[in-house]
């Protein structure tokens, strides 16, 4: 009797035992069987990769020939890489530079485009579409925009008294870095703006109501309720700005080079230069590995501040 | 009115380089037609590009649907072990690991192949698709694949005829996210493929700047410009729907 008990009554009505179904048409079987693509991508092009960064940055590892084990000369050698030093300074300031500007840029065009009013549609996909264009395109076309000979904006500039002679837009230090800033924002401002869209648009209706009948004025609204409810996506937008200007790599490859005299080089072009110029893959390789630690740390420090400002 | 002017101001000013050079480029018929003619010729690299850019969107949905199916509906070992794995490649630096897939992709086979590259990019794509994928596939009721089961499919019959079709927006935007990076990326090209032959229009164009002799032709520079942008601007604007859904699944990578 307690043998049948346990039976699913409809199968004792039938008086036949269901027969256990064939491996693969298990649950866990078939699981496995949809997921098998993605772990087979996962498995072989990241963690595979992973592990072999590490594993290529304790040993000489020359672009062609065979690799010796070296360890930790690869580490220790970049200290001693005065290029890599300067790379991280200047790294770092265009990565506050950029961070500061993007944002403010990117908040001052949510709060222009957050209402809905006539036309506001256009604008938002105004100011979004340099960010469909690529990233390598948008670099060069301010590559041909600011040039003395052939770009409009030396002769707007002169025409309308700003300056009077053409400007090296990318021929000095400062002015790469000012030309540098000026394409990110201009491919990116948008971008950036969208991400705060949807988080001011979050912010309930009855909030700001229920301010303004307490007589809250414009900017007593603003920065006693947008700025607190919108800090989340305000944290969200600054990781993102933050770790890509940190990984900033295609405009200055393409716009600047790393010139004029190296004063453009960012961390990853001297991982690129390293491995492509000095055909040095360990040492671009222990580069990569210091990197990649700092930026997951950095990563980790972000998503706790994240988490406790939500 | 005030507004207006502001809003309108700003707008131009996002616009004009985009209107400059699409002008720019048109300014000496010659343009496009010496575009045509650099390097290794504009077919080359527009195939390269177009094939690269359907066989990531084609990979990137296959697998991204059939991961985020099992996600979303199956149990099996290692489940959550395996989605954390694949939502840390959000955590890794593009940058970083390209080196050791130089060198992997060497090793088996795959170096300077456009099928390699393909590869690397659903890679990198693969943590916002699944993600995309598996809340698509939870949002869907459990009762209309029992319903289909109970008629006589199997999971696969139900996968393929009922809840594909029912994702459908979900695919569109996983697809336009991975058209867009794969079209347009220029580091892992430029890291991956080593011959002229093999190079995406991105490392093609840029290679124009690099010329060691004579002047840049900028014009033909902008020309160039235009045929990576244009097709990137018009899916925008037909599946710019489809786009903000990605931005507000709050799934996003730079």
């Amino acid at each position: 009797m307690s043998v049948t008990l346990d039976r699913p009554p409809r199968e004792i009505a039938r008086g036949s035992t269901p027969s256990p179904p064939p491996w693969w048409r298990g649950r866990k079987a078939q699981g496995w069987l949809y997921a098998t693509p993605t772990a087979l991508i996962v498995g072989v092009l990241f963690v595979v990769p992973l592990i072999l960064v590490v594993w290529m940055s304790l040993h000489r590892w020359p672009l062609l020939g065979g690799a010796t084990f070296n360890a930790p000369d690869n580490y220790t050698k970049i200290t001693d890489n005065p290029l890599f030093l300067d790379s991280v300074f200047f790294t770092l300031k265009y990565t506050v530079i950029v961070t500061v500007l993007l944002s403010a840029t990117a908040l001052g065009l949510a709060l222009l485009v957050q209402e809905r009013r006539p036309g506001v549609g256009f604008f938002r996909t105004a100011f979004f579409l340099p960010g469909a264009v690529g990233f390598a395109a948008a670099a060069l076309l301010f590559y041909g925009m600011l040039n003395n000979d052939f770009g409009p904006i030396d002769p707007i500039l002169q025409t309308l008294g700003i300056t009077d002679e053409p400007v090296k837009w990318i021929g000095s230090p400062d002015a790469a870095l000012f030309s540098t800033i000026a394409l990110v924002l201009w491919r990116f401002a948008g971008f950036n703006m969208l991400i705060l869209l949807t988080g001011l648009q979050a912010i309930p209706v009855e909030v700001y109501e229920a301010a303004r009948s307490d007589g809250a004025n414009r900017w007593q609204i603003f920065t006693r309720i947008t700025l607190p409810l919108l800090r989340p996506t305000i944290a969200l937008m600054l990781i993102l700005s933050v770790t890509g200007s940190l990984l900033a790599f295609d405009q200055f490859f393409i716009f600047t080079n790393g010139g004029p005299d190296n004063s453009t080089v960012s961390m990853v072009m001297v991982v690129y230069r390293e491995a492509f110029f000095r055909f040095d893959l360990g040492g671009a390789a222990a580069i990569s590995v210091v990197l990649l630690l700092a930026l997951v740390a950095l990563n980790v420090l972000q998503m706790r501040v994240l988490r406790r400002s939500q | 009115m005030r507004y207006y002017t502001t809003v309108s101001a700003l707008a131009v000013l996002f616009l004009f380089p985009l209107l400059w050079s699409g002008w720019a480029s048109m300014e000496e018929p010659g343009n496009y037609l010496e575009m045509a003619r650099f390097g290794e010729g504009l077919g080359t690299y527009l195939t390269n590009s177009a094939l690269v850019s359907a066989m990531t969107v084609a990979g990137t949905l296959t697998v991204s649907a059939l991961g985020g199916y099992a996600f979303a509906r199956f149990d099996f070992p290692g489940k959550n072990l395996l989605f954390l794995v694949t939502l840390a490649i959000l955590m890794v630096p593009y940058a970083t690991i390209l080196i050791p897939l130089y060198v992997l992709l060497g090793h088996i086979g795959l170096q300077n192949s456009l099928v390699g590259l393909s590869l690397v990019f659903v890679m990198f794509q693969l943590p916002f698709a699944l993600f995309m994928m598996r809340n698509a596939f939870e949002a869907i009721p459990r009762e209309l694949e029992e319903a289909a089961m109970v008629d006589g499919c199997g999971t696969f019959r139900a996968f393929a005829r009922i809840l594909l079709h029912a994702v459908r927006p979900a695919l569109v935007t996983v697809g336009l996210f991975a058209f867009l990076a794969s079209w347009n990326d220029f580091f892992a090209p430029l890291i991956l493929l080593n011959d002229g032959a093999s190079f995406t229009l991105p490392v093609a164009v840029v290679s124009m700047t690099q010329q060691t002799f004579g002047a840049i032709d900028y014009g033909m520079l902008q020309a160039g410009v235009m045929v990576m942008a244009l097709p990137c601007l018009i899916l925008f604007l037909v599946l710019q729907r489809h786009y903000v859904r990605g931005f507000m699944s709050g799934a996003l990578r730079g």
